[in-house]
């Protein structure tokens, strides 16, 4: 047993109200900067859609992920390493800046600048990879918000195999759920296998995934390993960025940004406890099927002393070990069993999980259908297809997800009772295997959703903390020689014509100016 | 053998080979940030794939026949059966469909870069430069290979050959063996040493990385590193 330790997150997607504030604040913090304009490193997709960049889940499309070969050893679906190396020169699942989108701003000079004229003047848009006029634009990182578009569209997407999709494109059937899409900071991560340069490795503390910048050289081999598309390409600097899980924070003690600024409180970050000695042997069942509940096994008790101990003798440090025992994302992935692994079936190991969503059952209630298991309401009535929940968290397993949402409805049942009757249903809770102590608990994550409950982060002992606050916008990497953007005027090396037509330099001078 | 030529043929090379390494070396130290292939791919897919693999085949089949027509003593490939005619018809149709496919490439990758807007608008002016530098030093090349099919005994081979390997292992005179060489020799030459100048200065030091890669094909899956 090799224990190492992880800062894992939950999402609960029963709360998210797409908001796009964690994009947001995501946006302004790590990725506004030339060459990453079309870059979300959190974005929030509605769900059914094909997402951003187009059709990502589809790995016939893209290839991302590992398969399993025939004597059951795993390589990434885009091929062998020579296959890797071969491909160097033009990367054949490479996706083009139009599947996410052309990066723009808009001409709002325009609007004070036209002259008199019959009708309004409009801020067209306007490329910034080359500063012209757009006839349109097409897509972006939450195109389908709130179902836009036509469902025979959204309905590519993969979360419908085995589904009847038909059914759903009816107004009245129709169905609804928010995907906030982050890096998931896999235990086994196909971008770090992919990379021929080995720039990007798992941090051994934290188990943050990271690009060494200097040291990637653009062969873009991550972008398309990534079955979640999560690493992107940035095309002013020629390097591989990725979500950062804001590490500066998290060494702090501090949540994420996306995680600080959920105004649904939907995110919870902990430290998980795995044996990564049983990685591949996690990553390598062969029943797709099976592989989220492989992956819960390599989890390691907190409480348990061998495990403890196991910790220590590895180096773990003290204030992990105790935050692993209070850690919520071990009380929802594997006390409760509510949470569940993105697309465990690219045999990646996430660590990003999600809490199904409930979904309205008013319609069948309505009509007198509305069936009943015991006496909680039939998860089968609710809008969202279990099938598609499966597909989307647990390979296509339905079980695992009938069973969260059977005691996202008992909890519910049960503090009804309570606070409403006066009566705590305890009936409900012993349909599905709870105690009315973890479902008082569970209340406590999912609806108060207490700061403290939901971020039990230990600081790393860097005893210089800066105010991360003041790096806003600025490298936020050691580029190259301390905050050089690796692009300094004049250079011997030549740099790229800045096309980006707005100057940010003189936004920056008029704020400390003024 | 004039000062001119001693300067382009005798000294020109060491001058040439010093910034080849010094400025890699320097830029590697200072500027590894700078460090890359620059990739233009996700900006526009269209002509990438096809363009890049042939010249990138090509022109890595070029420089490895160079380096082994050029460097291997006489006497060596001699005692394993290959006559000097032979061994220079082996080179030019060998060499010419290399050339071929890499002259394809840089047309269709110069065309991509020169009309496609999104590539234009991002191309730094020495991506440019340096593509029509190689697409100059392989025209020449192409076009030395019809002198070379007048000179069907090797003569000419053997005088680079020779002037080459004096080079490489620090012999005086190397300048003077190819002083009778044809014209075009000289300029497709000067215009090939001189990449070696650019090399630093431009994209190209990905080639480093690029020989690097192949390391990739020893190392584990995954990468864990302690925070530094």
């Amino acid at each position: 047993m090799k224990v190492r330790a992880q800062i894992a997150m939950v999402l609960n997607l029963d709360k998210c109200i797409g908001c796009h504030t964690c994009s947001i604040t995501c946006k302004n913090v790590w990725t506004s900067r030339e060459g990453m304009e079309y870059v979300w490193f959190n974005n929030v997709e509605s769900k059914p859609g094909i997402g951003y960049p187009k059709q990502w889940e589809n790995q016939d499309i893209w290839n991302g992920g590992w398969k399993l070969k025939g004597d059951g050893k795993l390589e990434p679906r885009q091929g062998s390493k020579l296959k890797i190396l071969a491909n160097i020169f033009g990367n054949p699942n490479l996706p083009e800046i139009d599947d996410y989108y052309e990066p723009f701003t808009f001409d709002y000079q325009h609007l004070q600048k036209a002259p008199l004229s019959e009708t309004p003047p409009t801020a067209r848009p306007i490329s910034a990879i080359t500063g012209e006029k757009m006839e349109k634009i097409n897509w972006g990182p939450n195109w389908e918000d709130d179902l836009g578009g036509e469902f025979a569209s959204r309905s590519r997407d993969k979360n419908f195999d085995n589904v009847q999709k038909e059914m759903h494109s009816t107004f009245e059937n129709t169905f609804l759920m928010y995907l906030p899409r982050l890096c998931e900071h896999c235990l086994n991560p196909t971008c770090v296998a992919s990379c021929p340069s080995g720039s990007i490795y798992k941090r051994e503390e934290d188990g943050i995934v990271l690009v060494d910048q200097d040291k990637c050289r653009g062969w873009r081999m991550c972008i398309s390993g990534c079955p979640y598309k999560k690493i992107y390409y940035n095309w002013k600097s020629g390097k591989a960025e990725k979500c950062t899980f804001c590490y500066p924070r998290i060494e702090a003690g501090q949540p994420t940004v996306c995680s600080e600024s959920c105004v649904g409180r939907i995110r919870y970050l902990g430290v998980i406890l795995y044996d990564a000695d049983r990685i591949e042997e996690a990553a390598s069942v062969t029943d797709p099927k099976e592989l989220y509940e492989a992956q819960l096994k390599i989890f390691l008790d907190p409480n348990d002393p061998a495990v403890i101990a196991a910790a220590r003798a590895e180096g773990v440090p003290e204030a992990w070990i105790e935050s692993a025992a209070k850690s919520p994302v071990y009380k929802m992935a594997i006390d409760w069993k509510i949470a569940f692994p993105l697309h465990p079936e690219y045999r990646t190991l996430p660590m990003v999980w999600y809490v199904p969503p409930l979904s309205p059952i008013q319609a069948a209630a309505e009509s007198g259908k509305m069936g009943m298991n015991g006496i909680i309401p039939d998860t089968q009535s609710l809008r969202i297809p279990i099938t598609y929940l499966a597909n989307l968290l647990t390979g296509g397993k339905e079980k695992p997800i009938v069973t969260a949402l059977d005691r996202l409805l008992a909890m519910r049942a049960y503090m009804r009772g309570k606070s409403v009757e006066g009566v705590p249903n305890i009936a409900a809770l012993d349909q599905v295997g709870l105690t009315s102590a973890q479902a008082d608990e569970m209340y406590r994550y999912l609806a108060i959703a207490n700061y403290e409950d939901r971020f039990v982060i230990p600081s790393t002992h860097r005893e210089e903390a800066i105010n991360t606050f003041e790096e806003k916008s600025s490298c936020g990497f050691t580029f190259g020689n301390g905050c050089s953007d690796g692009v300094s005027k004049p250079s011997l090396f030549g740099n790229r014509k800045n096309s980006v037509p707005v100057d940010l330099s003189q936004l920056h001078a008029k704020k400390k100016t003024g | 053998m004039s000062n001119l030529h001693n300067l382009l043929f005798g000294i020109y090379p060491y001058i040439a080979l010093s910034i080849f390494f010094l400025g890699s070396l320097i830029r590697f130290d200072r500027e590894q940030y700078t460090w890359k292939s620059d990739s233009s791919q996700m900006l526009r897919l269209k002509q990438l794939r096809l363009g890049s693999n042939l010249f990138h085949i090509g022109i890595l089949f070029l420089f490895f026949g160079h380096a082994a027509g050029l460097l291997t003593p006489h006497w060596l490939y001699e005692s394993l059966g290959l006559s000097t005619p032979n061994k220079q018809m082996l080179a030019i149709i060998s060499g010419g469909l290399a050339g071929l496919a890499c002259l394809a490439g840089v047309v269709i990758l110069l065309h991509r870069r020169l009309t496609d807007p999104r590539i234009r608008a991002t191309s730094k002016p020495m991506d440019i430069f340096i593509m029509v530098w190689i697409l100059v030093t392989l025209l020449l090349g192409l076009i030395s290979i019809l002198y070379s099919l007048q000179h069907a005994e090797g003569g000419v081979m053997l005088a680079l050959g020779a002037w080459a390997q004096h080079i490489v292992t620090f012999r005086a005179g190397a300048a003077e063996f190819i002083v009778s060489v044809p014209t075009i020799y000289k300029i497709h030459l000067f215009f090939g040493m001189t990449l070696f100048v650019l090399f630093p200065f431009s994209r190209l030091v990905h080639v480093w990385s690029g020989f690097a890669s192949v390391s990739y094909v020893t190392r584990a899956w995954q990468l864990v590193r302690p925070r530094s």
